[in-house]
């Protein structure tokens, strides 16, 4: 009986992803134990939220690639919709307005975009897949940017892109050609400049956006607001050297240097105490999480499974990469948490929810031959 | 098990199949170069750079430290100081940082003097901020307590002696609705700051305008934070001062008040409650704005003790509103003289007409009454201002109609906020068919009925404005239609330059009104000063005024005969006065209200005749009348019916 039961429990999940998302859960606890001084009750409730999150995972593993394949349409016209509603109903916060009230809770729908859109364009690919042609790249390229000039609008900048960059990856996978991929990386490298250069951002970004990449590129411009963050953190980083000052031992992190140590900057934390060595092991562990995602998607059956597999693995990616960026001053500050390491955040369910399609993918393969 | 994908992967050079593992291959290759690049930066950051920042992180720490500004100091037209800053230590307690807070400040105790309104409060700030916050547990300590708890301050981790600057006011409760206070930076104020991007200026400050001028003029009188780039030992101690931008003081604001008068009028309410507006016609400055009762905004300086806050916050009396510019009472009869002005603007016939007035007008089967028993057999529209002739001016109304007065209402400011510069102003309540659609949910409630344009005429039915949008009014009649934004603050003046900022005096818009006609109802309104309802208070003034009394229905009685006697002191009228001298060229206009005062002769006028007396010959008067004992007699009720 207890065998049986452990069986079904652990038939959905796939063992190797598990073990790497344990393995990360084990160096977000024993990070924020450092960053949060020493407090057990925050890493007590960040463990019982993994807790939970894994059995969102478990669940949504469960569900079959056929019931994702009917769920992606209403949920990405649900999930344009409450976007639409909070343009108008939404409440609006710091001058954004992101949030929508359902009477228990306030939800934020970018959150439900960034697994709901993967799930829509890769759909829309499979149910083509006959007949791929050019006209289906364009509406593919249709169906990201209703969503994401929504977020755009509220404005939530770093949502919005990277929402539309999990659309971006399902285009990618079905086979964009290659040429308007070139083309693309011309256009990002112009807007790159563009947002770069003050007299030009501030034709087309919000000031407090233009603002925010200056800073960036010379942190003493403000330094006791936005540059603060990031000359902080870097210092913390640097000051790491090759092997750390050891764990909860980071001078940085203990006197109170490191803003939102627990949250969007734990990394700052990580690379004080743990060094260069520890960054590169990070890096590593990242990567084995997202090469077995890329696993599952070169095995997966059905063209549905192969490109959502391939864009889940990717965005995760794409967390990792602007997290660690904007905390070593590569990138702008933009709200986003290191993936699955950082204290709270909506993001990690939607984390774990995207693991458990990409276990739903694996566990529908076809037999392999050996 | 991870890097075995390409064992697994079979290459088939034909399909779909094959172009997407071509694509995962680039997408691996991708992620390559980028997690090279961020390896390449944790490399620079933490090898090649490593001994540079180890220097900033490990020997020498680098700190900023806030200098917050010194807040600008407010003061009167005459430079009389009404709110400014001293510094004084304070003992503060990081909660975070101590161990056992009740065994902490049970041990202070036998150190500093800590009563327990300082316990209340502080627990109240502790519920209202979070654990790192440093937070005041005693203020303005005494030398010889600084010295005591200097010398054993070794045994208190996380407790702190800091030299702040404390906001007082000098006048305590005199304009304490105007100056307003400033209380302890809160969530939703730091809510606010963020979203106006202006929250790291607030590093270092614990305070921020909360009412009044404190609060309209947050942003001048906060200034600009410095800061100190510091050298901190690893113990945390400052060693030496690398780099200093000094902060730059808020702004001084001078306002057009004159405190002395504010101060004689608030007197002269003693303990009635009400509100007195007195404008410069000519420029909008507001001379005095008074709201009874008030109190004293050093109490929240250091964040008010749950005591004193709920006496002030559950008292009937309301001393926390602002009624001059957030009560709303309906004008009684000081609307007459602006209906006065509508009717002769739109050449009415009846403003050339004699009617016959037997004390009442009956419109559409109602009769309504005329104050005024019996009537005055015969009426017209110059004897009607002063004498406050109902049945003239429901008559009026009537002709007019109700869209043609809201219309004209409207561009006077009733039914939306003047403007003054003060936070939350009331619009008031101009009615209107638009309006009552918006209002009632209910259609049966939503039309409008014309007999409701009747009682509109003396100001009595769903009128509501605030004593401000009185004061205005009458200024902008006074100044012949040039109207003015009312404000309160004059001159902004830098601390440091001495470069002074005018506020003043940009007219807002001139009416176009005929002269002859506004002359019609200023000469009007004189009447009421000498022959009419304000007569007996007005008698032996040294100059020319215009005026207007009126009662503001509290209760309506269904026909009863009014009794002010019989009814109680809280559902009596609100008495009521505007004026303005002199009338050929004023240079005050004000409105009063004395919340159940009963007849505006009776309550507001002897306080705006008082106002008068003083700014215009400097007579200052010398008893504040008591509550019970009415300035002016009886008789009044006999002459005016008003």
């Amino acid at each position: 009986m207890i065998s049986y039961i452990w069986d079904r429990i652990k038939r959905p999940i796939d063992p190797a992803l598990f073990i790497l998302i344990l393995l990360v859960f084990a160096v977000s606890a024993g990070v924020l134990y450092s960053a949060s001084n020493r407090d057990l009750e925050r890493v007590t409730d960040k463990v019982v939220f993994m807790g939970i999150s894994l059995g969102i995972l478990w669940f949504v593993a469960n569900i079959q690639q056929r019931t994702l394949m009917q769920l992606a349409l209403p949920a990405y016209v649900g999930g344009v919709i409450l976007l639409i509603l909070v343009e108008f109903f939404g409440i609006t916060s710091h001058g954004a307005t992101r949030w929508l009230n359902i009477g228990i809770t306030r939800i934020q729908p970018s959150e439900i975009m960034r697994i709901a859109l993967p799930l829509m364009v890769a759909w829309y690919f499979n149910h083509f897949q006959a007949s791929l042609s050019k006209r289906h790249f364009i509406a593919g390229a249709c169906i990201i940017i209703v969503p994401v000039l929504l977020i755009m609008k509220q404005p939530d900048l770093g949502t919005s892109l990277l929402v539309a960059s999990s659309g971006f990856y399902i285009l990618f996978f079905a086979g964009l050609p290659w040429a308007v991929l070139a083309v693309m990386s011309a256009a990002i490298a112009v807007v790159a400049y563009t947002v770069t250069h003050w007299d030009l951002c501030i034709n087309i970004l919000h000031e407090y956006q233009c603002r925010r990449i200056a800073t960036m590129l010379n942190p003493m411009e403000d330094p006791l607001g936005a540059g603060y963050h990031i000359i902080q953190g870097t210092i913390a980083i640097g000051s790491g050297g090759l092997f750390g000052k050891g764990w909860l031992a980071g001078t940085q992190t203990h006197l109170d240097f490191i803003p939102e140590r627990t949250t969007d900057f734990i990394f700052a934390v990580y690379g004080e105490e743990f060094g260069l060595l520890g960054n590169g092991l990070l890096l590593l562990l990242y990567m084995a999480v997202i090469f077995r995602g890329l696993m599952i998607a070169n095995s997966a059956s059905t063209l549905f499974g192969r490109l959502l597999a391939g864009a889940i693995s990717m965005n995760f990616f794409t967390y990792a990469l602007v997290n660690m960026g904007m905390v070593t001053g590569l990138l702008p500050v933009v709200g986003v948490p290191l993936p699955l390491i950082s204290y709270g955040g909506t993001s990690m369910v939607s984390i774990l929810a995207g693991f458990g399609i990409l276990m739903s993918i694996q566990r529908d393969r076809p037999l392999m031959k050996a | 098990m991870v890097f075995a994908m390409s064992k697994n992967v079979v290459l088939n050079p034909k399909g779909e199949r094959f172009a997407f593992q071509i694509r995962l291959i680039v997408a691996v290759l991708f992620i390559f170069a980028m997690f090279g690049v961020l390896f390449a930066r944790f490399f620079w950051l933490q090898v090649v750079e490593h001994d540079r920042y180890l220097t900033l992180a490990e020997q020498n720490r680098i700190s900023l430290v806030p200098i917050p500004p010194s807040r600008g100091i407010i003061r009167d037209r005459n430079g009389v100081i009404l709110a400014h800053n001293f510094s004084a230590y304070t003992l503060e307690i990081t909660p975070s940082k101590v161990a056992n807070l009740d065994e902490t400040i049970a041990s202070l105790k036998g150190i500093v003097d800590i009563t327990p309104r300082d316990r209340r409060r502080f627990k109240k700030l502790q519920d209202e901020t979070k654990d790192f916050e440093t937070l005041p547990i005693r203020t303005r300590l005494s030398d010889v307590e600084v010295a005591r708890f200097a010398s054993q301050s070794y045994l208190f981790p996380g407790v702190e002696l800091k030299a702040r600057l404390f906001r007082q006011y000098p006048l305590g409760e005199v304009g304490s609705h105007l100056i307003g206070y400033i209380g302890r930076i809160n969530d939703r104020d730091i809510k606010d700051l963020k979203e106006d991007d202006v929250f790291a200026n607030y590093r270092g400050t614990d305070y921020i305008g909360k009412l009044g001028v404190e609060s309209s003029y947050e942003k001048q009188l906060h200034g600009q934070t410095g800061f100190e780039q510091v050298e901190i030992d690893s113990g945390g101690r400052a060693v030496r001062t690398l780099k200093r931008t000094a902060p730059q003081s808020g702004k001084d604001l001078t306002l057009s008040v004159d405190i002395k008068l504010q101060e004689m009028i608030e007197k002269q309410f003693g303990d009635r409650r009400g509100s007195l507006v007195a404008i410069d016609p000519q420029t909008g400055g507001i001379l005095a704005l008074v709201s009874k009762p008030g109190f004293d905004p050093n109490l929240f300086v250091d964040g008010i003790d749950p005591v004193s806050w709920n006496e002030l916050n559950t008292s009937i009396d309301k001393p926390l509103l602002n009624r001059a510019i957030r009560g709303e009472y309906p004008p009684g009869s000081t609307y007459k003289p602006f209906i006065a002005m509508a009717a002769l603007e739109q050449n009415l016939p009846l403003v050339q007409q004699t009617i016959s007035d037997p004390g009442y007008f009956i419109y559409g089967g109602h009769r309504f009454n005329d104050s005024k028993k019996g009537g005055y057999g015969s009426m017209n529209f110059d004897r009607s201002i002063a004498l406050s002739s109902d049945t003239y001016f429901y008559q009026l109304a009537v002709q007019m109609g109700i869209d043609n007065i809201a219309k004209f209402m409207g561009t006077l400011d009733f039914g939306r906020p003047t403007g003054v510069d003060l936070p939350g102003e009331r619009p008031g309540i101009l009615p209107s068919p638009e309006w009552k659609k918006s209002r009632f949910k209910n259609p049966a409630q939503q039309k409008w009925y014309s007999g409701e344009t009747v009682s509109i005429g003396i100001g009595q039915g769903y009128n509501a404005f605030t004593p401000m949008q009185m004061a205005h009014a009458t200024a902008t009649l006074a100044n012949r239609g040039l109207a003015f934004r009312p404000h309160v603050v004059a001159t902004l003046t830098d601390p440091r330059s001495g470069a002074k900022t005018l506020v003043e005096p940009k007219p807002l818009k001139a009416m176009d009104w005929k002269p002859a006609n506004i002359e019609r109802v200023i000469r009007g309104m004189e009447g009421v000063m000498t022959i009419g309802t304000g007569a007996p208070v007005f008698r032996g003034a040294q100059y020319v005024s215009a005026g207007k009394t009126g009662t503001a229905q509290v209760y309506s009685l269904k026909g009863a005969k009014y009794n002010a006697h019989s009814v109680k002191e809280r559902l009596r009228d609100h008495s009521w006065f505007i004026a303005f001298a002199p009338s050929n060229k004023p240079t005050i206009a004000l409105a009063v209200i004395v919340e159940n005062g009963g007849f505006g002769a009776q309550a507001a006028a002897p306080i705006a005749r008082k106002v008068l007396d003083y700014y215009l010959t400097g007579k200052m008067p010398e008893d504040p009348p008591s509550k019970t004992a009415s300035a002016v007699p009886a008789i009044v009720e006999e002459v005016t019916g008003d």
